[in-house]
């Protein structure tokens, strides 16, 4: 990026030239004063904002260190962190790592498969507009509904469509959701399902970035596909790599509508995640307290992953 | 990347259309099981044999789901109106002013990115009921005005920042425009193709909601799509084909959507998140 070979007006120079640069200068502060003028148009937004986000998720954060509950009259006790080892006595340490994991699984194959699908949709495939619109389509469509219709598709034998399929081929039918190994295999197929097509179309706005003429040199050079791929391409996506992690690891700590139609966290409370055990602690026990504890949880996992993946991501889009 | 040579090409395809069919059969099922009366066992994969339209009927008239499309209706036109409103109004100072305190403000909105609605839910949950309107439209327009605001700033914002130049500006209010007149003659129609993006992510989003319908208008009459969905399938959790041609019903309006802005919605959801 340097600017050698650039004429760089100085203002040691042409004495018109730094006249006129100071100028634009000027005139550039007094038209830069509109936005302050003018700001108190954030002032609804920043009033909605503090009121459904900002007050009550600090008011949640309190409540994680209270025995808050559906019952409470007046004021919660506080109760220091009773409710975070209550979390880590019962099912809750398992569901805390199995988010984890499920997130990073999940982020993993969305980026490998959905790069694999932009490369693929980026070459010369006959009517592409049409298939990456397919392939993006689940992605409107609302999480609850995919999550019951792969419900059906790996349902119990003699219900479930694959089942079916087995049992018609004469193959062993599997309980797939009845079992907490496969029921994980299937949430994260579903989620993937669902949300490739978006990683899809992130990949596929960065290799719009990509100017032919680099690759086309690089081949010239005898560069291979992978090594093309690997020193020319993969570099130019960076900010594509960083949001697709970004977003997905997020979402994926969220995951809660495919889980809550698949299994709702059965079989024995083996599939529960954060999101569905937050949930269950609001609706079942209305325990305020270790449901607003779980979420802070949640909320600091985010922020902890959020920022170690920003800082390193940064430094390898400048890196690269 | 540029594959070359026939065979390639011939691969390329091959594995594109493939790949595509895989994505396919989840709907492939769907539909052929909608479309069949409940006694016919065969494997789903094999096309029905005696298809019917009776599962739309029966769903239709039996499910909660007309009302719902209305319901829906109301609380996603609602609340993506003022998150655009409040969110344009927020993201015009944030992108022009360059004084730290607007600097700030404008991380201060982007934190609300990263914050788990779970967070806030019960506050909110409280405040809700307090206030009478848990179990109402309301409750849910306010949450979201609140909830995507966030990302519509972010969009705006750096929207702004990135293809607006000062310069329209300036010309208008050397024109004699005041500073509110040039930001809704001149900035807000430029601002045109991010304000698309934010329509469709926020109404896409609103839409599928489950999470903030389940809680805040759980017991009361009132339900949106995925919520009538939810009760539907808790009824009826044996009668797949039924099932399915709910979900199919549920899924029109957001497909047609969909397939008639497609263009917009991949590329703004590409470009509103490049920024």
């Amino acid at each position: 990026m340097s600017s050698s070979g650039v004429e760089v007006p100085t203002r040691s120079g042409v004495p018109p030239v730094a006249a006129e640069l100071s100028k634009s200068r000027r005139r550039r502060r007094r038209v830069r004063s509109v936005g302050r003028d003018l700001w108190w148009l954030i002032l609804p937004g920043a009033a909605v904002y503090l009121y459904v986000v900002v007050v009550p998720t600090f008011q949640g954060m309190q409540g994680a260190f209270t025995d808050w509950s559906f019952a409470t009259v007046g004021a919660p006790n506080f109760t220091g962190l009773e409710n975070f080892t209550r979390i880590f006595n019962t099912d809750a340490g398992p569901a805390v790592l199995r988010t984890l994991q499920l997130a990073l699984v999940v982020v993993i194959l969305q980026n490998v498969i959905g790069l694999a699908l932009a490369l693929l949709f980026n070459g010369r495939v006959f009517g592409r507009n049409v298939l990456r619109t397919i392939v993006f389509a689940p992605m409107v469509v609302s999480a609850l509904v995919v999550g019951y219709l792969f419900k059906y598709i790996f349902g119990p034998p003699g219900v479930g469509g694959v089942n079916q399929v087995l049992a018609a081929l004469g193959l062993e039918t599997v309980d797939f959701l009845g079992n907490p190994t496969t029921a994980m295999i299937i949430i994260i197929v579903t989620v993937l399902w669902q949300s490739i097509g978006g990683n899809m179309v992130i990949y596929l706005a960065g290799l719009q970035g990509v100017p032919a003429e680099l690759e086309e040199a690089a081949a010239l050079d005898g560069a291979g596909y992978w090594k093309r791929f690997w020193f020319v391409v993969r570099p130019l996506l960076a900010p594509a790599i960083t949001i697709n992690l970004m977003l997905g690891l997020i979402g994926g700590l969220k995951i809660f509508d495919q889980i809550f139609a698949l299994t709702n966290g059965g079989p024995g409370n083996q599939t529960q995640t954060i999101a569905t055990l937050i949930y269950s602690y609001f609706s079942q026990y209305a325990d305020y307290g270790r449901s607003a504890a779980l979420a802070l949880l949640l909320a600091i996992g985010i922020a902890i992953l959020s920022i170690i993946q920003f800082s390193v991501l940064r430094r390898q889009e400048r890196n690269s | 990347m540029k594959t070359t040579g026939l065979w390639s090409r011939f691969g390329a395809n091959v594995t594109a259309y493939g790949t595509t069919l895989i994505f396919l059969i989840p709907v492939y099922i769907l539909i052929n099981l909608s479309i069949r009366p409940a006694d016919d066992l065969t494997p789903p994969v094999i096309p029905s044999s005696r298809p019917t339209f009776d599962n739309f009927i029966t769903a239709w008239t039996t499910s909660p789901l007309p009302g719902s499309i209305l319901t829906s209706l109301i609380v996603t036109s609602i609340s993506c109106l003022v998150v655009l409103v409040i969110g344009t109004m927020a993201a015009y100072p944030l992108a022009r002013s360059t004084s730290r305190l607007s600097t700030g403000t404008f991380y201060f909105f982007m934190i609300g990115l990263l914050l788990p609605f779970q967070l806030a839910l019960i506050p909110l949950y409280i405040q809700m009921r307090e206030l009478g309107l848990l179990g109402t439209v309301w409750a849910l327009i306010i949450v979201y005005s609140g909830v995507q605001l966030p990302f519509t700033v972010f969009l705006l914002t750096t929207f702004l920042r990135a293809s607006i130049p000062l310069d329209y500006e300036e010309a208008a209010q050397i024109d004699g425009c005041s500073p509110l007149m040039a930001f809704w003659h001149v900035v807000v129609p430029l601002l045109r193709p991010a304000i698309g993006t934010c329509v469709i992510l926020n109404s896409v989003g609103v839409w599928n909601d489950f999470f903030t319908p389940l809680i805040y208008l759980s017991g009361s009459g009132q339900v949106t799509i995925p919520m009538a969905i939810f009760q539907f399938v808790g009824q009826y959790t044996t009668n797949w084909p039924l099932i399915f041609a709910s979900l199919l019903i549920s899924m029109v309006p957001v497909l047609t959507l969909y397939l008639l802005f497609q263009r917009y919605v991949i590329q703004g959801f590409a470009g509103g998140l490049k920024g």
